[in-house]
């Protein structure tokens, strides 16, 4: 029978995992959203208020579950895991306190204007309306990486009578860790958001429904793509030094070396056993891992075994978790050269090929985002705060019971109202597309003239 | 001292703001079945569509605060509260979700509204619960200093609760009568002068029974140097259910929510000072339980600078969004 730990560990995993899809998506289409508003007021071209309408009614029903799946979050960790906010509250509940305040009172205050405010404000009003709105998801996910980055990497504290006590805020949020993981996970969601705005336009241009729109969104998109790829490559690389730097076991448990040795071959397939204390097999790549995580060739890397088991990461989920992650990056760089290339020649919108693989491109971004993760969060383990807290002495005394009921909802809930409901009414409005906005004009308040139906 | 008192303040703002805001967003939800006409919930939706995501996010700081704040009354009070939080998270998810999927549902539609009233009732109950268990107070083992398990289900906080559904319910009803117009406003005119005498009814027997059920509340309520301000408040909370029974009787459309919002503020006042200063009940004093001054302090700073900011521009968006409510609103 499972113990309230481990339930908790899955129910925290579950729910992190289904609630990151939402922020992630709405940080993207926010972002989306703003450049297109801000393409439209400037240019008046009715494609991009046809675009803005549409991918809205995505965005507000996306955001929506962000909110909700949201507080199940934070309520979590001082139901399931109040040994870890005791002693870290000092620490991380302030940050805390300062995403709410900063960026969760912003979105709430302007995303009414922003969805509602079409026909009570003016165009300018509701810019900046959306633009806050924007800032307020982007500031939101940098408090959120600052907390977990100081779980990777604790920095700026001091421990007295047993509770952590922060001795240098200004070491806190401005973690060194946090920077570039904050813009890789920022690059993720733009990239994940445009694959969506690929697939829902190659779908219209296979169906040859919407088709000036439909290309208008996968143009724009794709231009996107291109030129973030090269970039979140770059910045992963960078994470991963900084990883080998602060957490040299999580990058064993990456590259699946148990021994500490220069030099370290990239292993392709391999299966790293923690019960056996080796790989079952391998397959590898002379002096690759040694060069992506120090840039050298002869470049040492610490081996799992060089700390005892007990303090060793599940490495098979960790080791596969990350090469999903930088399959489907190569995925989509191998995407965005091919598309740009069709684009240039004038024959993307022609190409069934093309239209159909991008058809199917649109949860890739998703699942690199939460094997990313996984990646990071499975190789910080067995512990909460890295080398500090055991995950073991973070959980709350509670009932094994309580837990299990509250899981077994969670699971129930969550598969028919974010799996079934959230994709169900997802899909009706990508089938029913932009169409009813055709005729609209947005302001008519300001011009004297009468409201026209469907813009209420 | 100060900087755990004033966070203590704040946390006390925080949580009424909550309750007022949230209160009558919930108290709509809990109308649901008695208005059965569509177009009609449709305008009931339509007046908190743009403003219920801000209403949350007061509990979300509450949460977010009391862990920065006072980590130890955190994590010792939401671990005992653990089924009565989960319900009220579900609750408000199926809230939130229903208030989403409703806008765009046709078949749906019936299943959604079942959703808003279920996960409004829900929340509301758990709240009850766990007001019910914050003033009965908890018992500890005294060997771990643990808590004892299973102390937020009572026959108190059942009656909380029960009392809750009533409040929101008539705060519900009067921000409906503040927002619409017609026919349905002469409805929720007739809700609330029911409502209101249950309410009246609700809080004697609350606060006859509150004090049996806690040894605090007990020396608190009955202690000879309270009873003259005891008598006050009891002279004012009748004075203001006067006020309301009068402006229902006589329509007026602003005068019901507002003496409403005084008499929530009152009984709030009653509930929290009986307790002080005592965070978890009988156990932990809110002096006990802070975090340390450097992290009060740094989070004092960008309280004090972002909460009249977010006061400002959170009122502004009700008066974009205020007057009267006649059609329904999608985006």
């Amino acid at each position: 029978m499972f113990t309230a730990l481990e339930l908790s560990r899955i129910q925290f995993a579950f729910t992190v995992s289904f609630h990151i899809i939402f922020p992630a998506f709405s940080i993207g289409l926010a972002m989306f959203l703003t450049v297109m508003e801000g393409l439209w007021l400037y240019t008046k071209n009715p494609l991009y208020y046809q675009a803005i309408r549409f991918w809205t009614k995505v965005f507000a029903l996306t955001f929506g579950m962000g909110v909700v799946s949201g507080i199940v979050m934070e309520f979590q960790l001082g139901t399931n895991w109040a040994g870890f906010t005791k002693q870290i509250g000092s620490v991380l509940g302030p940050l805390f306190v300062y995403e709410v305040l900063s960026a969760f009172f912003i979105e709430a205050g302007f995303i009414g204007i922003m969805l509602f405010g079409w026909n009570k404000v003016g165009p300018k009003l509701h810019y900046l309306a959306t633009i806050l709105v924007t800032i307020g998801t982007t500031i939101s996910a940098y408090w959120i990486m600052s907390a977990n980055s100081w779980m990777q990497h604790p920095v700026g504290y001091q421990i007295i009578d047993g509770k952590f006590i922060t001795t240098d805020w200004l070491a806190v949020v401005f973690n060194p860790y946090t920077l570039p993981r904050f813009i890789h996970m920022m690059l993720a969601a733009y990239l994940a958001t445009s694959f969506v705005i690929i697939s829902v336009s190659a779908y219209y241009l296979l169906n040859n429904q919407f088709v000036d729109f439909a290309k208008k969104c996968l143009s724009s998109a794709i231009i996107v793509v291109m030129i973030i790829i090269p970039i979140q490559i770059y910045i992963g690389d960078e994470s991963g030094i900084k990883v080998h730097e602060a957490q040299p076991i999580k990058t064993a448990a990456i590259e699946g070396i148990w021994d500490t040795q220069k030099g370290a071959p990239l292993l392709i397939v391999a299966w790293p056993s923690n019960a056996e204390q080796r790989n079952l097999f391998e397959v590898g790549i002379p002096y690759g891992a040694a060069l992506i995580n120090t840039h050298k060739l002869d470049g040492e890397l610490q081996g799992l075994k060089s700390v005892p088991q007990e303090d060793q990461p599940e490495a098979w989920i960790v080791f596969y978790a990350f090469r999903i992650m930088v399959g489907i990056g190569l995925l989509m760089f191998t995407y965005a050269i091919v598309a740009i290339w069709l684009l240039l020649r004038g024959k993307l919108f022609q190409s069934r090929l093309m239209l159909q693989a991008s058809k199917y491109m649109a949860p890739t971004g998703f699942i690199a985002i939460i094997t990313g993760w996984f990646t990071a969060e499975v190789g910080r383990q067995p512990w909460a705060v890295y080398g500090l807290i055991r995950v073991n002495d973070a959980v709350s005394n509670v009932s094994m019971h309580d837990v299990l009921v509250s899981l077994a909802l969670i699971i129930i809930v969550y598969g028919i109202i974010f799996g079934v409901f959230y994709f169900h009414f997802l899909n009706k409005t990508i089938k029913k597309g932009p169409a009813d906005f055709d005729s609209v004009e947005p302001f008519y308040f300001l011009r004297g003239a009468q409201p026209q139906e469907g813009d209420k | 001292m100060e900087l755990a008192l004033t966070w203590l303040l704040i946390i006390a703002f925080i949580i009424i703001m909550y309750i007022l805001l949230d209160g009558f967003t919930l108290g709509v939800g809990l109308l649901f079945p008695l208005i059965k006409e569509d177009s009609e919930r449709d305008i009931m939706v339509t007046t908190v569509l743009p403003v219920w995501d801000g209403n949350e996010t007061w509990l979300v700081f509450a949460g977010a605060a009391l862990y920065g704040a006072f980590p130890l009354a955190f994590s010792t009070l939401f671990p005992i509260w653990y089924i009565p939080l989960m319900l009220l998270i579900f609750g408000l998810l199926l809230r939130g979700i229903a208030f989403e999927f409703r806008l765009k549902a046709h078949e749906t539609r019936r299943l959604w509204d079942w959703c808003l009233f279920g996960g409004s009732l829900m929340a509301v109950i758990a709240q009850g619960l766990v007001i019910g268990s914050f003033v009965s107070g908890f018992q500890f083992n005294p060997a771990t200093g643990e808590a004892i398990r299973k102390q937020w289900f009572s026959g108190f906080g059942l009656f909380c609760a029960l009392a809750l559904i009533i409040a929101y319910g008539l705060l519900g009803s009067a921000r409906l009568i503040k927002k619409t117009s017609g026919s349905l406003q002469t409805k929720f005119y007739k809700i609330s002068a029911k409502l209101q005498w249950l309410l009246m009814l609700a809080v004697i027997i609350v606060g006859v029974y509150s004090p049996q059920s806690s040894r605090l509340q007990m020396r608190y309520w009955f202690d000879l140097q309270h009873s003259a301000f005891i008598l006050v408040f009891l002279i004012i909370m009748a004075f203001l259910f006067a006020i309301h029974a009068l402006a229902i009787k006589n329509r007026f459309e602003n005068l019901p929510f507002a003496s409403l919002i005084i008499i929530f503020i009152l009984a709030y006042l009653a509930l929290v000072t009986s307790n002080l200063p005592y965070l978890v009940p009988n156990q932990i004093t809110f002096m006990q339980a802070k975090a340390d001054d450097g992290a009060l302090l740094f989070m004092l700073v960008g309280a004090a600078i972002l909460i009249p900011v977010l006061l400002f521009y959170t009122a502004y968006a009700y008066k974009i969004f205020g007057g009267k409510t006649n059609e329904k609103i999608s985006y």
